[in-house]
Formats: C-alpha cells, structure tokens, sequence
C-alpha cells in the first residue's frame, strides 16, 4: 500500500485534533457538570452525550400535560414490596405521623408532615408515567412543587443535587438542580382528585415528569440536599446504576 | 513471446475510505441496537396505538413470547432473565454513534458529490422496464453484470437511498419520540406520530422493515460473491475481470 507523505500528515493532524478536540469537551464538561454521577463506566460516553445535550438544550423545556379527557381509566402500578410495620402504623394513623425530613445543605433543616406540606401552594398537573419496560399512563398528580420546599428550608446555593429517600431507605434517588426547582418536579400527595393510593406511592412520592418513571420514587421519607453524590452509596448517584440503570433517565 | 514478469494487477477503486469506515460502524451500531432493543422489548412485548397503554389495557398486538418481567401477562408462567439495564445504556450509545456516523456520511457525501455520482439512478436507468429488468435477472439467479462489480444496478441504488433517506430517519425520530424529556423540548416529535405508545409500535415496525433490508442486502451479496464483495467494502478496491483467478 502506498500511503503519501500528505496523507500522513493529514491523518496525523485530524487524530491530534480529534485527541485534543475530546479532551477539551471533556474538561467543559466537568466544569459545567455536564457528566452524570454514573458517566465513568464502559457506557459514559453515550450517558454524558445524552444528558449534556438534554441539559444544553432542554434544560426549562416542560414535560407535556394533557386534557382531562385523557387522564388513563387503567393506570398500572408495579407490585410493591409487602408493607412494613412500621408503614402499616403510619397507615392506621391516617399518614398523620408521616414526616419527610429535609437536610443536608440547607439554612433551616426541617421535618414536614403532611399537612405542614398542604400548606404550601398546590399545584397539579396531568403527566405521563413512563416505564423503562414501555407502557405508560396518564394521570393527575396533585401537590406541591419541590422547589417551594427547597425554598422553605433555604437550599444553599452550592447545592447541585437533591437525594431522596424511600421509607426503606435501600430506596433513593437523585436528580440534578435542573430537574429539583422545575416547575414540574412534584412532592404528589394527591391523585386523579384523590388522595395518592399506597399502590401509586401514596402517602407521598416525588414526580419527575421528564425522566422515566423510576425516578418518580414512592414512599418518600428524606430529602437531603449535596455537592456532590461521591458518599452516597457507591457513588453513582442512586441505587439504579448500582442495579444497571441509567442515573439520568431522561433519555 | 515468453513472460516472466506476472502481468500488473489492475484493480480498481470501488468504495472511498468515507463510504467504508462508516459502513462499518454503522454494521457495529445497528447489531448492538438490534439486540439491545430486543431484550427492551422482551421486557413488554405488548403493543398499543395512542398515547398510552399497560398491562390493564388491550394491546394492538402482542408478541407470542414470554417477558423479562413479571408484571406482564404474557401467558406463560415464567419469566426470562432480566436483561434490560445494559440493554438500555448501550441501546442509546450505538444510537449516538449510529446519528454521528450518519451525520458524517450525509454531510460528506453532500459535499463529494456521492450520493448523486453512486445512487441517484442516472436518467438510463429511471423507469420500470430498467427496474423490471434487473428483478428479472435475479429470479433467473443470473451472476451479476460485470459493471455490478463497480457500480450499483438501479434496484441497489433506490434501495440504499430508501435505507439513508427514509428509514434510518424515521427509526431515529420514532426512538426520539419515546424520550420524555426531548418530547419536553419538542412535543411534536411525538404527537404527530400519534402519541407515546404509537411512536414504539412504530419504532418496532420500522427496525423490522431495517431487518428485512439487512436480510435481502447480505443474501445478494452472498449470490454476488460473499467475500469478493465483503472484500472490496474493506479494502476498497475489486480486481479486474482479467486479473480474475
């Protein structure tokens, strides 16, 4: 094979520039947190490009709401696990001793019940929930929205991601500052006009409407607000990537 | 009058570095979505039409398989390994490199003049008797014509252009479709497909219609010369008929 001296020289400079090029988006990225907390494994690149192209461009784009007429007759719920006693007796009592905590980087730390919570303004919304596996619904999903909380305890401003926890606190999450002061992002304590069935999540359950619904994780018990996701469980940002899901299921 | 020297081997070029390199990660790619998206699907093979649609729901269709996942009455009693989590993360990395690559390949054929030189059918070729012809010569199993070895017949070159230019689009925008939050940026992407559950039933159908192509492309290769012509989309070059052995 003949390869000239041009061809040398010109394959040369593209993979030095291509070389270059990555590192050089590679430090943007960190510096503008545009790699996800799960973004360093054999999938990072394809992770990294989703969720900067999703922060880059969507960043206050809202999830689509639909007309009552479209609210699901059958929505579906997973099977949950079997409730503990300890759910049980917050059951009996009406979720009148239910408390979501609120802590970590935060002026005031504070434990709401639910009713500290209907006191601040509702909002509603009709959303899709989204399973990973592919089936959907429509629903209306009454609360309040995450930021107000966030701005009742005073989050701190070098906070990048709020955490949460299910009452089996093998359960939690994260989601980036994005996605915690959307509009959209909802502590859900009412459905369809209801109250928010156990089988949905019920007594309380966080609504990302714009990721897939696992990230709208149930039985929520504890918020805590963080710079950095590095000592929380394996440091992936929740139990999903520990498990082989996406951290940011937004896709 | 005796040779001793062997005669110069003339081959030709046949496909540019371009055409060849994206060719093949396009071939990575679309096997690694292929099967990623296989078990996504294992994990609910129901279909529905409209926005949405779940177990609780009748479905358009459904495939006669068992599932990944118990909550799906598939109709058997049990349920397949759950193969979902990496599924899903390298579904949408090939897809990133599938967009990349196919935005390479577009962009620098536009600019080399490719598409219109190697597929668009030049004037000779456009009109059924020419189609009807080559259909012909396959059912009569003929070799290829020997101008074959160096450029594409007409059915070649619609097909290839109705892979580039209209299915691998409308997989991409079906599979967009079914993200929520760029269905947040962008509601028509999914709302003129019909809704949520639409764009996967349309998703599918497409990447079938990708399979039926990828089926019929390597069975004319294999009449046409399995290696001769796997050879060439490696190499680039086909050797003269001359030089043939």
């Amino acid at each position: 094979m003949n390869i000239s001296r041009r061809r040398l020289i010109t394959t040369g400079l593209a993979a030095t520039a291509g070389v270059a090029g990555l590192a050089a988006a590679s430090r943007i990225a960190r510096q503008h947190s545009l790699i996800p907390p799960d973004g360093c494994s054999l999938y990072g690149p394809g992770e990294t490009l989703t969720y900067a192209a999703q922060r880059l461009l969507t960043r206050h784009s809202l999830a689509r709401e639909f007309p009552r007429t479209m609210i699901s007759s059958v929505p579906f719920a997973n099977e949950i696990a079997k409730p503990t006693e300890d759910f049980k007796r917050h059951q009996a009592a009406g979720f009148s001793t239910w408390r979501l905590t609120v802590d970590g980087m935060v002026a005031h730390p504070t434990a709401f019940s639910l009713s500290d919570l209907k006191t601040l303004p509702t909002h509603s919304q009709i959303t899709e929930v989204v399973c990973e596996e592919g089936w959907s619904y429509v629903a209306e999903w009454i609360g309040t929205p995450l930021a107000n909380v966030l701005n009742q305890v005073g989050v701190l401003p070098q906070t990048r991601y709020i955490v949460y926890y299910a009452s089996e606190p093998y359960l939690w999450g994260s989601i980036d500052m994005a996605d915690a002061l959307h509009p959209q992002t909802l502590l859900a304590m009412g459905m369809n006009d209801g109250d928010l069935p156990v089988k949905f999540g019920g007594p309380l359950r966080i609504r990302v409407p714009r990721q897939l619904g696992y990230k709208s994780l149930k039985f929520l018990t504890h918020i805590t607000a963080t710079d950095s996701l590095k000592h929380f469980g394996k440091g992936l940002g929740s139990v999903d990537p520990e498990y082989g899901y996406s951290w940011y299921a937004g896709i | 009058m005796a040779t001793t020297s062997p005669p110069p081997v003339a081959v030709t070029r046949r496909h540019t570095a371009l055409v060849r390199v994206t060719h093949w990660i396009t071939v990575i790619s679309f096997f690694a979505l292929l099967i990623t998206g296989a078990e996504i699907v294992i994990s609910h093979p129901r279909f529905y039409w409209g926005e949405t649609g779940n177990s609780g729901t009748p479905p358009l269709f459904k495939i006669p398989i068992p599932s990944s996942r118990d909550t799906v009455p598939s109709g058997y009693n049990y349920v397949l390994p759950d193969q979902n989590g990496w599924s899903r993360y390298l579904h949408f990395e090939a897809a990133w490199v599938l967009v990349l690559t196919g935005l390479v390949y577009v962009t620098a054929s536009l600019i080399t003049a490719h598409f219109r030189k190697n597929l668009v059918p030049p004037p000779a070729q456009r009109s059924s008797s020419a189609i009807r012809d080559v259909f012909q010569r396959y059912l009569r199993r003929a070799p290829p014509d020997e101008a074959e070895s160096h450029s594409y017949n007409v059915v070649q070159r619609i097909s290839y252009l109705l892979v580039i230019f209209v299915l691998f689009p409308f997989v991409i925008w079906t599979g967009l479709a079914l993200s929520p939050s760029f269905d947040s940026a962008l509601p028509a992407t999914v709302n003129l497909l019909g809704g949520r559950q639409s764009a996967r039933t349309l998703h599918f159908f497409v990447s079938g219609l990708l399979v039926i192509f990828l089926v019929a492309h390597v069975t004319m290769i294999s009449l046409a010369g399995f290696w001769s012509r796997t050879r060439a989309m490696i190499t680039g070059r086909v050797k003269n008929p001359s030089e043939r052995s």
